[in-house]
């Protein structure tokens, strides 16, 4: 996993119409950019740019299908923002175990 | 969404340490002694205060957090904007004075709504898809 990839998927999701996008696509399986531009209310060069930033993040795929392009969820490009929120349990109880340490360190 | 408030994601720790409140405090907010605890930083204990922390780069992270103070009631209270990888939470420090020490409550809440909702059909906050995320892993993951 590439340092920045997490960076990328949130970026990616940080907009709600393409977490919207991606969502349907979780829920209804492939869909075409025509069924996509229908369920996001926008123009589809929109969503084509949408579309164009999920990719790249790697949380869509395509397939051409004559004049069709298909789209389809790689849920599994969502791990790094599962582990980053898992990760902040363990980060603050680290952190408080150095802040009880350095507390004993101070002066009174 | 009117119920997006109830499904805030909060990382609540707790600890009574055997100090004082004001040494406590101390490390809570003077820069060198959060550096030594927490991450570098440039943190001034003043509300509106922007700084940022700064972490060594992770895998998946470059490290950089950026804050807002938005909350400083001396030996009572600390509370300031954590922004990471485009995600806004919020830290919240609540000390009070123990029997010999001082119990103190870190809250992290996270991930409020979106602000910006100017689009029709399509507002999907933060909550809601994190809400979601589980089942989204646990329905399409092998």
């Amino acid at each position: 996993m590439k340092a920045a990839h997490a960076n990328h998927v949130f970026r990616a999701l940080a907009d709600p119409t393409r977490r919207s996008i991606f969502e349907e696509l979780t829920r209804q399986g492939e869909q075409t950019v025509h069924a996509l531009t229908r369920y996001a209310g926008v123009s589809q060069p929109a969503v084509s740019k949408h579309l164009t930033v999920l990719k790249r993040a790697k949380l869509v795929r395509h397939r051409r299908a004559g004049r069709e392009t298909h789209y389809r969820a790689q849920p599994d490009a969502l791990a790094p923002m599962v582990d980053w929120l898992q990760h902040y349990g363990t980060f603050w109880s680290d952190k408080f175990d150095r802040l009880e340490a350095l507390l004993e360190r101070m002066e009174p | 969404m009117s119920n997006s408030a109830e499904n805030t994601r909060t990382l609540v720790i707790e600890r009574v340490f055997p100090h004082t409140p004001e040494k406590l405090w101390r490390a809570l907010t003077e820069t060198p002694l959060i550096a030594q605890w927490l991450l570098k930083n440039d943190f001034a204990p003043t509300v509106g205060h922007k700084f940022q922390f700064r972490s060594e780069p992770m895998p998946q992270w470059d490290g950089v957090i950026a804050c807002e103070v938005l909350v400083v009631d001396p030996l009572k209270q600390l509370s300031y904007s954590w922004n990471a990888l485009g995600l806004e939470s919020v830290v919240l420090f609540t000390l009070a004075p123990t029997q010999g020490g001082t119990h103190l409550r870190m809250e992290h809440s996270g991930f409020r709504p979106d602000q910006q909702t100017a689009y029709q059909g399509a507002n999907y906050g933060w909550q809601k898809f994190l809400g979601g995320l589980e089942r989204v892993l646990a329905g399409d993951m092998q």
